[in-house]
């Protein structure tokens, strides 16, 4: 058995499985989710608006996916003559 | 009611087409009235499976688009008489096919047949989403290989989102049928093993279709392999399969290697 074992990792197949696994969790998290950023974008803004006004077309979300980590980029340009009305906790 | 089974697998060439010819005849040799539903607009092969490309008159998108009633475009097997075909178009492409067409056609196989079975094209796209639309059943055709499970994974996805009886908060019921498999390269990790598939998709089992000749010798003789040879391993896998889908308990038979005692102590290297 213990032949047999050492055999097989010397093959091919495990890494295929190795890579399977990665990119399956990878597919998973993000199939169906095209429209992510967009909703994401929706969001960042409705909530950033609240207490800042922003125009939507300065608001840029993008996202990054690679094999191991996806970053997110968010890019918000402020208008210098909006910042007073930030309120915290009113 | 009969039920309806999307064979289907996103990457194409994995064997659903053969999968879909194999379980039709395998279902109706058990006496059950089935008929199997070629998806593949434009690029049909079911027909040559069943061997009918000669007796194509009419054909899905005719039914679909109500330029013939479905009885005209039914070509009856001519070995098995409870097997049917309904083949597609060759001509058409698949933006030919309407949704409220396909239902239609699909709630009339339902109240004729035990079985419909539909031969899902490779891909994501409409005609594959048309395929799967209306399944209760989807059996997912898979080779141990890296492209076709990732392909396969999507479809699952897709299985889960896209199909009417989740729109209904039910659920379609997700085979695997392993298909392809070399039980020498698997033993020499050359291949994915079943293990791996199972684990990496997480989707019952439906059976495994060992490697075979008799697989490329049905299509040459135009004739679903559980006719062609049914005594036959893969074609006995691909029976045992049906009978799983039925609802039967059948003893699942993993192809394995033929080799004697010294080529085992071996690691089944070939001399």
């Amino acid at each position: 058995m213990r032949l047999f074992s050492m055999l097989k990792k010397r093959g091919s197949a495990p890494v295929a499985h190795e890579r399977l696994k990665i990119m399956l969790a990878h597919q998973r998290a993000f199939a169906g989710r095209s429209d992510l950023v967009v909703v994401l974008r929706e969001e960042i803004l409705a909530a950033i608006g609240r207490h800042v006004a922003v125009e939507p077309d300065k608001v840029q979300v993008a996202m990054k996916c690679d094999s191991a980590v996806s970053t997110l980029k968010i890019d918000i340009e402020i208008l210098a003559s909006t910042e007073a009305p930030l309120l915290v906790g009113s | 009611m009969g039920k309806v089974v999307v064979v289907t697998s996103g990457k194409g060439g994995v064997g659903k087409t053969t999968t879909t010819a194999a379980l039709g005849a395998a279902l109706a040799r058990e006496g059950k009235e089935v008929v199997v539903v070629d998806f593949d607009v434009g690029l049909r092969n079911l027909d040559l499976m069943m061997g009918a490309e000669r007796r194509v008159v009419y054909d899905l998108i005719n039914v679909v688009q109500s330029d013939a009633k479905l009885p005209q475009a039914l070509i009856r097997d001519k070995r098995l008489e409870s097997l049917w075909l309904l083949p597609a178009s060759q001509t058409r492409d698949k933006d030919a096919l309407n949704e409220a067409g396909v239902a239609s056609v699909i709630s009339q196989l339902r109240k004729r047949f035990d079985w419909i079975i539909c031969d899902s094209p490779a891909g994501i796209e409409r005609g594959a989403i048309l395929a799967m639309r209306h399944a209760d059943i989807a059996v997912i055709v898979t080779n141990p290989e890296i492209s076709s499970v990732r392909d396969s994974d999507r479809i699952i996805g897709m299985l889960d989102s896209k199909t009417e009886r989740v729109e209904n908060g039910e659920h379609v019921d997700k085979h695997l049928l392993v298909e392809r498999y070399d039980p020498a390269r698997v033993a020499r990790g050359e291949m994915l093993g079943l293990d791996d598939v199972i684990d990496l998709l997480a989707i019952p089992l439906l059976g495994v279709i060992p490697e075979s000749e008799e697989v490329l010798r049905a299509s040459n003789l135009g004739a679903p392999v559980t006719i062609s040879n049914p005594s036959g391993a893969a074609a006995r896998a691909f029976a045992d399969a049906a009978r799983r889908l039925a609802g039967e308990e059948v003893e699942m038979i993993i192809p394995s290697e033929k080799k004697r005692l010294f080529g085992g102590l071996f690691g089944g290297r070939a001399a």
